[in-house]
């Protein structure tokens, strides 16, 4: 692999395109994060992949928070900041400027239509992002039940989902998993 | 720049928010607290701050607001902030916001990567590391299906299908996701909005 001139500006606009293409948030870009840093820019492994995942679902704030783990493994913290801005400020300024221009057309019904297309496409997106991740962290019989299981436990309970990686951490540090 | 208080929806919500706009500060300093009390997704805690907590805004306003940033692209709790902000004080409230958001999280996260980066070859991080992976794939499904609750009460076929065409191109043919969403978003748009004409004729 070829080392890349100029990795930070690699990280701008591979976030700042993949940004207009989040459709769903943040969680349903976690494929195309796969792909493009697992397996066309190769700047992590698979492993460090679901790593970056964990620790960006232990940590608080927005879960779109993956892409400066992501740009810090890549170029240090400048890395993390421009991969942030990239991922989140082309789609604030579009925000911006579509949220104006409803607020003055009012009671269009557009909106409303387009969310109902585009619910579907980012739950299938979703999905593979699960399918994915799925596949990176879940080597073990084991390891696919305790996923299983937290699937089962978030799903049928309230339960604060900071409970559920707790108790996923101490049973990774006692070693079953 | 508009007018900070903006007519509401035309319908009065049982509890009004106060008129009382919120300042710059105010805006960076709730998301912040919003932002760093959020762990799995911020959304809730940012309906807890918004609605219960400032009553900046009444729940449907919340929703219809939460609604327009869910469909288009980007984080969408990011979106929220800044439409939010930009509502109350135009683009310096837009720009608190998204910093209040973004930033005391960014550094959290940034502490952890440099830990990571140092001590992520210690065998028993690597352990519960693997274990916290685990269980955060569980919390990704469980949202899936949840989501998907709506589509199969409603026997919505198409989206359905729609969902499991993106799923397999994405999920299993590893497909990019620019040429996956040009060819589904037109179609998806077009079996819905042809299904609303077949209704209303």
């Amino acid at each position: 692999m070829n080392p890349d001139p100029n990795p930070v500006w690699t990280l701008a606009w591979t976030f700042g395109l993949m940004s207009l293409f989040a459709v769903g948030g943040a969680n349903a870009a976690i494929p195309e994060m796969h792909r493009i840093a697992v397996d066309v820019r190769h700047w992590m492994t698979d492993t460090q992949f679901a790593d970056v995942f964990a620790i960006s679902q232990m940590s608080p704030g927005p879960n779109v928070l993956i892409v400066a783990l992501i740009g810090y493994s890549v170029a240090g913290v400048t890395g993390g900041l421009v991969a942030t801005l990239a991922m989140c400020g082309p789609t604030a300024v579009l925000a911006y400027y579509v949220s104006r221009l409803l607020t003055r057309s009012s009671q269009s019904r557009w909106p409303a239509m387009i969310q109902m297309a585009l619910v579907p496409l980012s739950i299938g997106l979703m999905g593979a992002s699960g399918l994915i991740l799925a596949q990176t962290s879940d080597r073990t019989w084991i390891a696919a039940l305790v996923t299983a299981l937290s699937a089962v436990l978030a799903f049928a309970t309230r339960l604060n989902p900071f409970w559920l990686l707790l108790a996923g951490g101490c049973l990774g540090f006692a070693g079953v998993i | 720049m508009m007018p900070p208080d903006s007519p509401p929806a035309a319908i009065a919500a049982p509890d009004t928010p106060t008129p009382a706009p919120p300042g710059l500060v105010a805006l960076l300093t709730a998301f912040a607290k919003i932002s760093l009390a959020g762990f799995g997704g911020v959304l809730v805690w940012a309906r807890r701050g918004i609605v219960d907590q400032h009553r900046w805004m009444t729940p449907d306003e919340f929703n219809e607001t939460y609604a327009l940033c869910h469909f288009l692209p980007g984080p969408n709790v990011v979106n929220l902030a800044v439409v939010f902000g930009s509502r109350f004080r135009g683009i310096p409230g837009a720009i608190a916001a998204f910093a209040g958001l973004l930033g005391p999280p960014l550094i959290a996260v940034t502490s952890l990567a440099a830990l990571y980066a140092r001590f992520g070859e210690i065998d028993a991080l690597r352990r519960i590391l693997a274990g916290v992976s685990c269980a955060a794939v569980g919390l990704l499904i469980s949202a899936v299906f949840r989501m998907m609750m709506p589509l199969i009460r409603r026997r919505d076929l198409a989206g359905l299908m729609m969902l499991a065409a993106v799923f397999i191109s994405i999920g299993l043919l590893r497909l990019p996701l620019e040429a996956v969403l040009l060819a589904a978003i037109p179609v998806s748009l077009a079996i819905t909005f042809g299904m609303r004409r077949r209704v209303a004729s």
